[in-house]
């Protein structure tokens, strides 16, 4: 029997309504993804404090709440998805966390995926953009390495540029890996704990239109 | 990894599709450009079909190449990899086919009957 049918068609579909859902509030949401420990939380807190914008996060993580607890203590309201076993988050539980969080109208939302750059590609969450932190500390030819996770990003931030003099990594070829990956997306040099380029960062949130 | 996630939904939507009956064969088309790797996908789909109608089904992967367009001159482009550049250059291209992750056909045996027939008459659209 003929079927014709996507095997991710269901959470592209659940996507597809989280997305309307955050449109017709007016709320951005912002997918951020990396391998585990890039500094995802670390920018977030950082965010949520210096930012301006009212801002949630949803938290996801395989087993603790930890980064949750973290954004609290910063000043933002958030909410704890566990994956369990999961490696990334999918439309479906973002869409219950959506709910609970219940965020309000014309705020910024941050998903902070599971640290994981395959899987993370494959699930869109109804977001406005994709947002992958790399680090300095992860080797300057990540891009070619995650082409898929570097292809759907929007933008990438280069975090731990404070540690660049200690480390071997070639930003100009971070940039062309990057470039040949998806020419597309921006790209932005930060340090989450030393505060370099955040400034850029908050513009690139404030600037960005609902929903797109 | 992702892979045993994309099993159960190949096996939830094959199930309901057929209607419970047992199902002997699922031919996946699977883009070379799809962040999928067929190897793991077969042995999660073995793992993970286990006490339901797509135990002991055959998973027949068919590959689709990745293919193209370069954003600056048009000319096509063949990708083995989920990047490339066109002969004039450049990388920014806009990707026709690779991605694919799509169930074509199912052959089912009916509850009743343990021989397995392959009903290609019945077209069924959903998407
Ligand atoms: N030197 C330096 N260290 C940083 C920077 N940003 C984060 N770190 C450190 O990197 C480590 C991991 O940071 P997290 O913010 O927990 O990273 P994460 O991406 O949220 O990690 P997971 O949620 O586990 O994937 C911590 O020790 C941070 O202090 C930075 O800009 N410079
Ligand atoms: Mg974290
Ligand atoms: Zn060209």
């Amino acid at each position: 029997m003929k079927v014709e049918q996507d095997v991710l068609q269901k959470n592209d579909r659940l996507a597809a309504e989280n997305r309307g859902w955050l449109r017709a509030r007016g709320v951005t949401a912002f997918n951020l993804v990396s391998s585990p420990g890039s500094g995802k939380t670390t920018l977030l807190e950082r965010t949520v404090r210096e930012a301006g914008l009212p801002a949630t996060v949803i938290e996801g993580d395989q087993a603790t709440d930890r980064d949750t607890q973290r954004i609290r203590a910063a000043g933002a309201r958030a909410v704890q998805i566990n994956t369990g076993a999961g490696c990334h988050l999918d439309a479906h539980m973002v869409a219950h966390a959506l709910e609970d969080l219940d965020p309000e109208r014309d705020s910024t939302v941050f998903i902070e995926n599971v640290g994981n750059l395959v899987c993370p590609a494959l699930f869109d969450l109804g977001e406005s953009a994709k947002v992958l932190v790399a680090s300095v500390t992860e080797g300057d030819d990540k891009p070619y390495k995650y082409p898929h996770m570097f292809r759907a990003a929007n933008l990438v931030l280069l975090n731990k540029i404070d540690l660049l003099e200690h480390v071997p990594f070639d930003a100009d070829r971070f940039a062309a890996a990057l470039r040949e990956v998806n020419p597309r997306a921006r790209l932005l040099h930060v340090s989450a704990t030393r505060g370099d380029g955040l400034g850029a960062w908050y513009g690139f949130l404030r600037d960005r239109p609902t929903s797109a | 990894m992702h892979e045993l996630g994309i099993a159960q939904q190949v096996i939830e939507i094959a199930a309901e599709r057929s209607g419970g009956a047992r199902i002997s064969r699922i031919v996946l088309e699977v883009g070379k450009l799809a962040a999928v790797l067929p190897d793991a996908l077969r042995f999660c789909f073995e793992a993970v079909s286990e006490g339901t109608p797509a135990a002991g089904a055959e998973l027949q992967i068919v590959e689709v190449p990745g293919r193209a367009r370069c954003r600056s001159c048009g000319g096509s482009v063949e990708l083995e990899r989920p990047y490339g550049r066109c002969a004039c250059g450049c990388s920014d291209l806009d990707w026709l086919s690779g991605e694919e992750l799509r169930i074509k056909e199912l052959t089912c045996a009916p509850l009743a009957d343990a021989t397995a027939n392959t009903i290609t008459t019945t077209t069924m659209t959903t998407s």
